[in-house]
């Protein structure tokens, strides 16, 4: 495929890990396999700041939480997964519809409340599905996605099809009491569930020092005999490979596997965020020595690729991104009779 | 004496009853560093220390039945739910132990807790974040459930929760938080819990209403006093233990009556109150009970939330379509 098509489509990254070599808890990428998380990471964090100016201008309902700085922990892990995989997450889901390969305008257009929304315009930026790509939401109570995941593993065990279930929760989240009634039963039941906490250091404004009595997250699942691997969330490679290992082992029949993704948000956690639990120092540090972004640009640069591919992508991405944001400022809104439509009345 | 906002209001409440009972304390999801996401609990900590005013890890289930064992100790814990949708998580603990301590007990243990939490529309964000479950809690025996509807209400109503014996679910309408300020006097003294206020005296026709919709029905009233219908308007605030003195004493003077409920119409709580007009007060009437609700849908995303809500407009409505009943 010419690059030109291949930055035009840009979109599901699921299998593109396929072939690559694991050593030393990462995938070793090819360029190709570079170029196609670098795309989608980069879609993802171009959304996402476009999103964020959306709300600033007031054309955004509701809540909006960025997913700017975790793009790899989604993006490598859709890598190793394959397209018939479920996924499901909390509320900070852009992200992960983005490399599921939902479309940016219709994700977009809900965020603005628009007809042509994932939603319909009626759920906003927490509630969005696609049967097609196998998302399963979107979900705004923290905690809730886990045991929805377990029941999607069920789903996937019974019917026998090989498929799994990867679960993503946030490290707030890990300490809601569902999540341990979930792994209980997927373990037991020895499900097909990948459960990933993205541990971005903060649920809110609590930090997980002030929250968590553990805060090994990988280690939350050993109580249930749930393997667990605590990775590094701002390398997609590692997030690969992790991903992978956790795939095979739920596709070998032997039950649930969990992954800690150590990441960071580098925005408030919704757009009205005073951020007094953390110092601006912080969040730069992290942005300049380990940003995901800069990581994959860095190595494809070092690997003698051109700038001006590099820019070639850019532009296409933010291509798709203005598109998007025409398409979601101009669609109409809801007619006021779908206030009465999906609803048993 | 001071002009406060409601949620200033609510943050005066607590500071009050924090320095005046060692029993007392604030319990939930960033209420402390950050001051809760309503800014509520905003300075509390630092000023009463982190093991009064306390965060906690997300866990609502388990704040609500670490609550109920603190109150069964004789402590008087004041747990903040970050929405009212995120109550549902805490039902367990709340219908199942809370409100049945006194009663499990026989009268040894009362399980005197608040759980307080922002409540209906506001913020024009859809489900969770824009909930009136009221109905669902006051449908439980053994639960007190107010609503204030002003910043000197809350005030009031918020000392006498925390004061009282027994669990109350404070709910606390967000769209009200910041709209208007009010004098307040922070002197500890407390409103009648189990009361209903008259917000506004008429002749013709009785609204009433609680929380955030007590403003729209005060907005009809005015409106419609240009056309020269009187209307009396009644803020329920305390949902229950119901004071149906107070609405069948308005009923039987105005002889007509619109109730007005944000939360969908179904088995809303303003069937219960149009219940009671019918067991009690039927022959007051001149014309049928209305209800002007939301409808039996989920809550939508913004641009279909004025929609949703029940507007001056409706209620006027409503008022009129009264007026013309014989
Ligand atoms: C049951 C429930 N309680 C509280 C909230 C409010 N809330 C939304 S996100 C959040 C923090 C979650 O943090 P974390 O799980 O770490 O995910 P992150 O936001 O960091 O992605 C809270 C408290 C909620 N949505 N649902
Ligand atoms: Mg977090």
């Amino acid at each position: 495929m010419p690059a030109a098509d291949k930055n035009a489509k840009l979109a599901d990254v699921a299998g593109a890990a396929e072939g690559a070599q694991a050593e030393g808890g990462i995938l070793a990428f090819t360029r190709e396999q570079e170029l196609s998380a670098y795309r989608a990471m980069l879609l993802i964090r171009r959304f996402e700041e476009k999103a964020g100016q959306m709300y600033g201008m007031g054309l955004v309902g509701g809540f909006c939480h960025l997913y700017i700085g975790q793009e790899a922990v989604v993006v490598g892990a859709r890598m190793s997964a394959k397209s018939t995989d479920q996924f499901i997450t909390g509320y900070r889901d852009h992200g992960h519809m983005l490399a599921c390969g939902m479309e940016p305008r219709r994700v977009m257009a809900e965020l603005t409340g628009r007809r042509g929304g994932y939603s319909k315009g009626k759920g906003g930026s927490m509630h969005m599905f696609s049967r097609e790509k196998n998302f399963y939401g979107g979900h705004g109570i923290v905690g809730a996605p886990a045991p929805l995941g377990v029941g999607l593993a069920f789903a996937d065990l019974y019917r026998g099809d090989g498929s799994v279930s990867l679960t993503f929760f946030g490290d707030g989240a890990a300490n809601q009491g569902q999540v341990y009634e979930s792994f209980n039963m997927a373990e037991l039941w020895k499900l097909p569930i990948v459960f990933i906490v993205e541990n971005n250091r903060y649920a809110m404004g609590t930090s997980v020092e002030r929250s968590s009595a553990q805060s090994n997250f990988s280690m939350r699942g050993t109580a249930f005999n749930i393997p667990g691997r605590q990775i590094d969330g701002m390398d997609v490679r590692a997030v690969a490979a992790a991903a992978r290992e956790a795939l095979d082992w739920c596709r070998a029949g032997k039950g649930p596997f969990l992954i800690e993704a150590q990441t960071y948000r580098y925005r408030g956690h919704s757009m009205s965020d005073p951020a007094k639990y953390r110092s601006k120092e912080e969040v730069q540090r992290v942005r300049e020595e380990h940003d995901p972004i800069e990581q994959v640009r860095a190595r494809l640069l070092a690997g003698g690729i051109g700038e001006d591919e590099l820019k070639q992508i850019d532009a296409a991405v933010r291509r798709i991104v203005s598109e998007a944001a025409d398409f979601a400022t101009n669609d109409p809104e809801p007619d006021p009779s779908e206030l009465w439509t999906d609803v048993v009345l | 004496m001071a002009e406060l906002t409601l949620v200033e209001a609510v943050n005066r409440a607590l500071a009050h009853e924090l320095e005046h009972d060692p029993a007392v304390l604030l319990l939930g999801e960033d209420i402390g560093v950050n001051g809760g996401v309503f800014r509520a609990t905003l300075g509390l900590q630092q000023r009463f220390g982190s093991a009064r005013v306390i965060d906690t890890p997300l866990a609502e289930a388990a704040i609500a039945g670490v609550a109920v064992g603190m109150a069964a100790m004789g402590l008087k814990p004041v747990m903040e739910i970050q929405f009212s949708g995120f109550i549902y998580p805490a039902m367990d603990q709340l219908i199942n132990h809370a409100s049945r301590l006194r009663n499990r007990t026989r009268g040894r243990l009362t399980c005197p807790m608040v759980l307080r939490a922002p409540n209906g529309a506001g913020i024009h964000a859809p489900e969770h974040h824009s909930e009136s479950p009221e109905a669902m809690l006051a449908h439980t025996p053994g639960l007190r459930v107010v609503i204030p509807s002003s910043p000197a209400r809350a005030y009031g109503l918020l000392l006498a929760a925390i004061r009282d014996p027994d669990p109350v679910v404070f709910l606390e309408p967000t769209r009200l938080y910041r709209l208007f300020k009010q004098e307040v006097i922070d002197d500890g003294e407390p409103l009648p819990l189990d009361t209903c206020f008259v917000s506004r005296e008429g002749r013709d026709v009785t609204l009433v209403a609680w929380g955030g919709m007590l403003h729209e029905a005060l907005a009809a009233a005015e409106s419609l006093a240009s056309e020269g219908v009187d209307c009396e308007v009644v803020d329920v605030a305390t949902l229950k233990p119901l004071d149906a003195e107070t609405i069948l004493r308005s009923v039987e003077k105005t002889g007509r009556c619109v109730i007005v409920q944000e939360a969908a119409r179904t088995a809303g709580f303003g069937a219960e109150i149009a219940a009671i007009i019918a067991e009690r007060g039927l022959y007051f009437l001149q014309a049928p009970v209305r209800r002007v609700t939301g409808y039996d849908v989920v809550m939508p995303l913004a641009r279909l939330e004025g929609q949703y809500l029940p507007s001056v407009a409706r209620i006027a409505d409503a008022v009129r379509k009264t007026m013309e009943a014989e």
